[in-house]
């Protein structure tokens, strides 16, 4: 079969774009070489939703990071993913830093940023955020900034694309692409695909993919970006808090998560290895001293994890989506920061870019925009729990403490579409293993369900696909295999 | 909804609530205990090694094999226990709310809570190791769950970070299994556990045990290839060209131990800096009538020593109910324990001034180890009411003192008192 | 260093032995001369006595987990009801690990008679109920 649009990635920019492609009457499939979607940068970011002001003016990212923090909102109610604009504080430090502030403000509001304001009593600033340093002399403050899960947005895209027919193949690295007859052929690790169009969407490997169509007028350099996050009993914030920026990068941010953790970071190492998501001494450091500086009372021993993650990022610092010399190729690279924020607005550029290769869109009659909101324990009244429980026990097995997550949960995010297959797909789906204790009580229990579930054994369960098995035999396995070597001085 | 009243509601079925819930259904009071595992019995369970028992019994047992004998002695006395439930709230006028997927949601009255929960594993992410995040990292708890009970192993060549007791069990306990052990690393200049394990777990088998060192890279992208491990100075950072390699395909993690207090913590009752909710001498928390014991409260050494306090918590639980009110006038009036010099921590956190005849048990654990001390308490006029020598403190051990106040001397006007462990004065060494 | 051989079936040599009887941890010198042993570096009787022993013969309570076929688990944990001379562990542990039980076993079974011709039986350590 010859598919109209092949995407190539499954991070938050393809699903986001199968998303709104599934709007149309298209044959989709989207390719994501990893065992599961949101595998890449989706999945180790800030989660910020920025106001926009942040890039500069003549910066394509700046008009879609506005656009698109816009199209949040009601993109939120349709898909149900943890979104809430709590507002951000751009930090000054140094009475010479407000100028700058002052400036940010004017173009912000200039180009369509609602509510930004410049902040100067300090007692008004700190109840706003009670642990920002006693050092600040002033904040910008932009209401529209917010937070959003990353990875269950991507979840929530792709969940919301396949009930709209977008087919989702996992497990397929694309190799090499071929074009001929206005159809291109993917080849895969696992098996060849045909379309009309390709949208390359395939963040850190964008332009290895464009240059398997010739295409090398770009380049990703990986940077990696440090993170810590904090146990939400040890400190908790209002706010999104960013220094001052520097000209490379937004600087190290204190966060509040959706999930009322805490988290700082990203530092910016620019890096060779497009897979190396390790943490660094160096690294953690200087996160925990720059956060520091707008947090001072940072409660240093109540981590629960590090973390790191790469944006990629092109030459030019902006984002690149355009129609390639090569007729159906759609470039949509270079995603950095603010992406998260503009993915909204990048796929209605993608909607673009097909109608002018001559692609008829037209709404499909039975498009369901709304995705189900994931049924949660924690949302239940008591009274709704028990006739939960009543309709079907799984409800009544709480597999994670740290977050109280049941069985069920479990079970549905496996079965959900394009739904878990691995530790950590559970993991980052319904939340058993992201508390304070890591899964030290679930994993167990969780290897157990998806081993039940997904008619599999306990050794061939795996916390993200091939290579990354969990336990490796039986308990006496290892005696009963050796030789008998002990027996010998008998 | 299902509805159960009770005199007390037991949380946590493992040695310290059984032990607890057999001491109140022997004084005639209605218990329940809530467990949340399959079976009663915790995490004694896999500790299936010897060495439990020589206090309680006066004979050497495995840790199966203790907690056995409180299970048998709840079942001939009937006690009532609710399996694969989890409790999800608690509230201050003491109803509990579980659930388990045969009942519902279950609520609980009860006149009295005691709170048994026990604790958890510190994990990779707390003491912040840099490196991937492949698999084949467990905490040493959760790979003895998988082998010993499970009935799986978690990999094929090990090493163990964190000298603990429990990281040097599973040293041995995975060799005898067939497992090589490659080296447990500690980050502290000593060894955190018991000398006996160290003999027994690691020198027997020739296991390197390499401390002031800790890991500061974890190798490989999918499954864990190997770490590096470096010196670390006196303020654990790291000394460069130290470095060195260590394949394995898996990292255990004894880092420490937690109390597992979020139950607690969510009801509002106060909770202490080291993770334990702040206890009176009766230990009983800041909330009326709920009551903590075993390692919810502090992380003990010894299983005997948990079933001590167990039945400390479950007797005056029965106390509280029969008798409850010269209590609440007690704790209007209280003394303070704080931890000073070389304490990380004491237990209780207040005593209760109406107490002050009765025999109070402090417990505490030191900082760092240290040979020639005095153990010393301080009222808040710095007066000394209490010294005693010791040869050798050491972290690993909690120590116990039982001690009367009033016979000491202490002032009815004192609001606090520091407990601290002091390098011995000269004069006094003599005499050791 | 000569050696002599002695009746009293004496390992050859010294040994540094560090005690485990007390959270001191002594090191503990253990030497054969000339079929005497001599002992030193203890602060206690106890310590002396350990010594000894750990130089003589040392021996080691096994504990470890047999499987078990119908079980509400498919381990049961076991230990051995006597110390085993240390030089013997690993092939204890072969044959156990060989063993394959049936539930239901009650804490204190024999589950292994006499192991290795020693006077040394396997029990088990704690009830296991059939799986239902």
């Amino acid at each position: 079969m010859i598919y109209d649009v092949i995407i190539i990635g499954g991070g938050v920019t393809g699903c986001c774009i199968a998303r709104t492609l599934s709007k149309y009457d298209l044959n989709i499939c989207l390719l994501e070489k990893e065992t599961d979607i949101a595998s890449g940068t989706s999945k180790a970011n800030s989660g910020v939703i920025h106001a926009g002001y942040a890039s500069p003016r003549d910066y394509i990212k700046r008009q879609l990071a506005i656009r698109g923090n816009k199209l949040y909102t009601q993109a939120a109610e349709e898909l149900n993913f943890p979104f809430k604009r709590i507002g951000s504080f751009v930090v000054a430090l140094e009475d010479n830093q407000i100028k700058q502030l002052e400036e940010e403000r004017k173009k912000g509001i200039e180009d369509g940023i609602p509510g930004l304001e410049v902040i100067l009593n300090k007692e008004k600033i700190k109840k706003m955020e009670p642990r920002l340093t006693d050092e600040v002399v002033g904040v910008l403050h932009a209401p529209t900034g917010g937070l959003a899960s990353p990875y269950e947005l991507t979840f929530a895209l792709a969940e919301n694309a396949s009930m709209n027919g977008v087919k989702f193949f996992r497990n397929r690295r694309v190799v090499k692409i071929t074009h001929q007859e206005y159809v291109f052929t993917v080849r895969t690790l696992a098996g060849e695909f045909k379309s009309r169009n390709i949208i390359n969407a395939a963040g850190l490997y964008a332009a290895q993919i464009s240059r398997m169509l010739g295409l090398d007028y770009f380049s990703i350099t990986p940077r990696k970006g440090e993170y810590i996050l904090f146990d939400r009993n040890a400190i908790q914030l209002n706010k999104i808090l960013f220094p001052m920026p520097t000209k490379i990068s937004k600087g190290i941010l204190v966060c509040p998560t959706l999930h009322g953790n805490t988290f700082i970071g990203p530092n910016a190492q620019n890096i060779p290895d497009l897979e190396d998501i390790s943490t660094t001494t160096s690294g953690l450091k200087e996160i925990l001293e720059g956060a520091m500086k707008l947090v001072p009372s940072l409660p240093v021993r109540s981590s629960i994890r590090n973390f790191a993650g790469l944006r990629a990022v092109p030459e030019a610092y902006d984002f690149i989506i355009d129609n390639t010399d090569v007729y159906g190729f759609i470039n949509v690279a270079g995603i950095l920061s603010p992406g998260l924020t503009a993915t909204f607005a990048i796929a209605e550029k993608v909607v673009e870019f097909l109608e002018l290769l001559g692609e008829k869109l037209k709404v499909k009659e039975d498009y369901n925009p709304s995705r189900p909101k994931p049924e949660r324990f924690k949302d239940f009244t008591k009274e709704e729990l028990d006739k939960k429980i009543q309709e079907d026990p799984t409800w009544g097995r709480i597999i994670c403490r740290c977050e109280t997550i049941p069985e069920k949960e479990i079970i549905d995010a496996i079965h959900a579409p394009v739904g878990a297959t691995t530790v950590d797909g559970v993991k980052f789906r319904c939340r058993p293993g992201m508390g304070r204790c890591q899964g030290g009580f679930c994993r167990p229990r969780v290897i157990e369900i998806l081993s039940r579930e997904l008619k599999k054994s306990y050794e061939e369960i795996t916390k993200r696909g091939e290579d990354t098995n969990i336990l490796i035999g039986k308990t006496k396995d290892f005696l009963l295999n050796q030789k008998r070597e002990g027996s010998r001085g008998k | 909804m299902k509805k159960y009243e009770v005199d007390v509601v037991v949380i946590g079925g493992g040695s310290a609530g059984l032990a607890a819930a057999i001491v109140v259904k022997k004084a005639d009071l209605n218990v329940l205990i809530i467990e949340r595992d399959k079976e009663l019995g915790g995490i004694t369970l896999q500790c299936i090694h010897n060495g439990f028992g020589l206090h309680e019994f006066e004979e050497e047992l495995t840790g199966p094999e203790y907690v056995q004998k409180f299970i048998n002695e709840a079942r001939d006395l009937n006690i009532p226990y609710l399996l694969d439930t989890m409790v999800i709230e608690f509230t201050p006028n003491k109803t509990v709310y579980a659930v388990n997927n045969k009942e519902g949601l279950i609520e609980i009255n009860a006149n009295a809570i005691i709170l048994a929960m026990g604790c958890r594993e510190r994990t990779r992410g707390a003491i912040n190791i840099p490196g991937f995040r492949p698999s084949g990292i467990f905490t040493a708890g959760q790979a003895q769950r998988f082998v010993n009970i499970e009935g799986y192993l978690p990999g094929r060549t090990f090493v163990i970070l964190g000298s603990g007791d429990i990281g040097m069990i599973m040293a041995r306990r995975l060799t005898w299994e067939g497992c090589e052990v490659k080296a447990v690393v500690e980050i502290q200049p000593y060894v955190s556990g018991l000398i006996r394990n160290q003999v027994q777990c690691l020198e027997d088998y020739g296991i390197p045990l390499i401390t002031g060192y800790t890991i500061t890279k974890i190798h490989g992208k999918d499954r864990i290839k190997g770490v590096t491990i470096s010196k670390v100075d006196h303020n654990f950072d790291r000394i460069i060209g130290s470095d060195k390699f260590f394949e394995c395909d898996t990292l255990l993690l004894s880092v420490g131990l937690i109390p597992e207090n979020e139950l607690t913590r969510e009801s509002g009752a106060e909770i202490s800096q080291m993770g334990g909710p702040v206890v009176d001498n009766n230990l009983e928390t800041t909330i009326d009538g709920v009551f903590a014991c075993g390692n919810v409260l502090q992380v003990h050494d010894l299983v005997d020593l948990v079933t001590a306090e167990a039945k400390r918590a479950g007797l005056n639980a029965t106390e509280y109910i029969k008798e409850r009110y010269g209590k609440e006038i007690g704790k209007k009036l209280r003394i303070k324990c704080e931890a000073g010099e070389n304490v990380n921590y004491i237990k209780p956190d207040l005593i209760n001034k109406t107490d002050l005849l009765n025999d109070i048990i402090f417990t505490f654990r030191v900082k760092v180890p240290e040979r020639r001390i005095l153990i010393q308490i301080r009222d808040n006029k710095n007066k000394v009411i209490y010294k005693k020598k010791r040869r050798y403190v050491i972290p690993s051990e909690m120590i116990e003192l039982k001690l009367n106040l009033n016979k000491l001397n202490i002032d009815s006007d004192s609001t606090n008192l520091v407990v601290e462990v002091i390098p011995r004065p000269e004069v006094l060494i003599e005499k050791d | 260093m000569s050696t002599i051989n002695n009746e009293k079936n004496l390992p050859e040599g010294s040994k540094e032995i560090r005690c485990i009887v007390c959270p001191t941890g002594c090191l503990v010198h253990v030497e054969n001369v000339n079929g005497e042993l001599i002992i030193e570096g203890h602060s206690c009787k106890r310590g002396e006595e350990y010594a000894r022993e750990e130089f003589v013969a040392p021996k080691r309570i096994l504990t470890t987990t047999m499987r078990v076929e119908n079980g509400f688990l498919p381990l049961i944990p076991v230990r051995s009801d006597k110390a085993i001379p240390k030089e013997r562990l690993k092939e204890t542990l072969k044959l156990i690990a060989k063993t394959k039980l049936k539930a239901p076993i009650k804490m204190g079974d024999i589950l292994l008679e006499k192991v290795l011709g020693l006077e040394i039986n396997i029990i088990a350590s704690r009830d296991l109920i059939e799986v239902r």
